[in-house]
């Protein structure tokens, strides 16, 4: 198992793809925690959902499989969804998880019905579109591997530079407004990067999984600072940790889809964060707990003794 | 013949569906039927892997089991003080992967395709068949979606006033004395008791679709909630039997096309609703600047 394990991390074709897999989960954690201070945790969903028929209908125009064309279905179709989801919020009263829902499963159900009509109308090409749905990570050309890396990078850098009017906007809009900062263009621009980071995630985790890479990191490094410069490196590298995980793992066994195995590793970080966190922890709040009880028993038992003892006292004289 | 099972099935999954999703709209709770439904997968999975057979009331319970344990996690993650949607996505994504890599690794054992899983095959309804006696009773999907819609329907009438009142204001329901909490979960246990149900014939993003699409649909038809489940019904039944036909003509998947169709119908609503459309509504507002203006002159 170790030197299989060790045979495949010195495999220069899987170090590529571990390094992809590690850019990626870096540059969706980072972006996943503004989303989350935003709460605005499931348009990730929604925007994975979004972007098959986007991947579809560049594959039908084009007629290759190019990462780039896709990326560019997916972005148009994530853009139309966010549109089709404000514009449900604004002009109805259906409320905001209505709304996602809506878009998510309509465009969910043109892109089936375009992926289930490409595979039917015997296009060679077409095999390992479907890989689109679940992830494989292992398919991954070294094209595509630059492609998902540099954007990443890119991502990183642009939170790394606008961190401090994006941390404005995520916690107090109408102050970052007072301060005059673009609200509108930033609030636009973090969409278009939560488009981008799900777009890119979706190789190598699936179309149905990549939120969970968006949201899982953001909400375990919530756990352990209040600080959002801590919170976006925490969450940046819980990604990064889950990414390689489960590239690596899903390499090694056969017959395993790399997204499942991810969010998985992403989920176990989530659970060992909130049990074991300090101060915001489950099992630190339990002690609080235990001890401010503790605090509060020991004094008023050791009033009572004493009482008890007084009137013992008194009623031997 | 194939086509009158294939519609029929379809009928009786947006029957169901839209039934329960009018409460969902209205509770806001749209999205955790999403996640129920695709978290009852490691269930079926489960189901398959102790029976080793397509033993549709072992999948049931297991499915039912599994919807319920992903409500008590999100509401136990919301109460440690995770936001709600963010709590719904953890959940639901996990359990999701825990069915895919079961199914994925045991696919030699499981005749279950992870296909199948997100977009169903109701074309094979038909060829699976319940015999009873020797006699052809029709496909097991429509007696078992039958069966559903009818243990919804009875729990919907029976305690209509209940969910009505936990809908609209689950304050005053709670007030006088109606187990909020009970109905919860008895509305869980529906919704994740009729994914499963209709999972094999339509799977999961059919679910999804029809729970949320045409209730939100006839929200907008209608004040009423006898009416809106009505229309609902309505809009969910013209669904399925359009999209049955737009598959055939597009030759590709009937769930997906369903949805399309569902969708589309959701447009005409959100355009064209007499009440609450998005043309009655800048009509309206087109005759209020008029009659300021009348008036002001």
């Amino acid at each position: 198992m170790l030197s299989t394990l060790w045979q495949w991390i010195t495999d220069p074709n899987l170090q590529w793809i571990l390094m992809g897999s590690l850019l990626l989960g870096l540059g969706s954690g980072v972006i996943g925690s503004f989303t989350y201070l935003r709460k605005q945790s499931l348009l990730g969903d929604a925007l994975a959902h979004a972007a098959l028929p986007g991947i579809c209908i560049a594959f039908m125009l084009s007629g290759v499989k190019s990462v780039g064309l896709f990326m560019l279905g997916a972005i148009l179709a994530g853009m139309a969804a966010t549109f089709g989801i404000s514009a449900i919020t604004r002009y109805t009263r259906i409320k905001q998880d209505a709304a996602l829902g809506i878009v998510l499963s309509v465009f969910f159900g043109i892109g089936i019905v375009l992926l289930t009509q490409i595979q039917h109308s015997g296009n060679g090409n077409q095999s390992g579109l479907d890989k689109y749905l679940f992830g494989q990570a292992a398919s991954m050309m070294l094209a595509d591997v630059y492609l998902m890396g540099a954007v990443s990078v890119l991502l990183i850098a642009i939170c790394a530079l606008l961190f401090k009017e994006l941390k404005l906007v995520s916690f107090d809009p109408g102050f970052a407004r007072g301060m005059g900062l673009q609200v509108a263009f930033l609030e636009q621009l973090l969409l278009m990067m939560t488009v981008v980071a799900v777009v890119v995630g979706i190789q190598a985790v699936g179309v149905v999984l990549v939120a969970a890479l968006l949201i899982t990191p953001a909400v375990a490094a919530r756990y352990w600072t209040d600080a959002l410069g801590v919170m976006v490196v925490l969450a940046g590298v819980f990604g990064a940790l889950s990414g390689v995980t489960g590239t690596l793992i899903s390499s090694t066994l056969s017959n395993l889809p790399t997204g499942p195995v991810t969010v998985l590793a992403a989920t176990a970080l989530f659970f060992v964060s909130a049990v074991f966190a300090p101060n915001r922890g489950w099992l630190a709040k339990w002690i609080r707990r235990w001890r401010s009880r503790n605090e509060i028993q020991q004094p008023m038992e050791l009033a009572m003794i004493k009482q008890a003892g007084n009137t013992v006292e008194r009623g031997a004289e | 013949m194939a086509d009158f099972w294939i519609i029929l099935t379809g009928t009786l999954v947006a029957a169901t569906c839209g039934i329960l999703g009018c409460f969902l709209v209205l509770r806001k709770m749209a999205m955790v039927g999403d996640a129920i439904s695709h978290s009852v997968l490691p269930g079926i999975a489960i189901a398959f892997l102790v029976s080793s057979s397509r033993d549709s009331l072992l999948m049931l319970i297991g499915a039912a089991v599994l919807g319920l344990i992903t409500v008590f996690l999100i509401q136990a993650l919301q109460q440690s003080g995770l936001q709600s949607d963010a709590s719904i996505g953890i959940v639901f994504t996990a359990l999701f992967a825990v069915g895919v890599i079961l199914i994925s690794r045991n696919a030699s054992h499981i005749d279950l395709d992870l296909d199948c899983v997100l977009f169903g095959e109701i074309a094979y309804v038909q060829w699976d068949t319940w015999i009873w006696n020797g006699y052809d009773m029709g496909p097991v999907a429509v007696w078992m979606l039958g069966g559903t819609l009818l243990i919804v329907l009875a729990a919907i009438l029976l305690f209509y006033k209940q969910f009505k009142l936990c809908a609209f204001d689950p304050a005053l329901a709670a007030a006088i004395g109606i187990p909020v909490a009970l109905f919860h979960y008895l509305l869980m246990g529906l919704v994740s008791l009729s994914t499963v149900a209709s999972f094999e014939s339509v799977g999961a993003i059919l679910v999804v679709g029809m729970l949320i699409i045409p209730a939100s649909a006839a929200y907008l038809l209608t004040d009423r909630l006898s009416v809106m489940i009505g229309y609902s019904v309505l809009i969910g039944a013209i669904s399925a039997a359009g999209g049955y036909y737009a598959a055939k003509w597009l030759d590709a998947s009937i769930a997906g096309s369903m949805v399309t169709v569902a969708g589309g119908l959701f447009l005409l609503a959100f355009l064209f609703s007499p009440k609450h459309g998005l043309i009655a509504r800048f009509g309206r507002k087109q005759r209020k600047r008029d009659e300021l203006y009348s008036a002001a002159a």
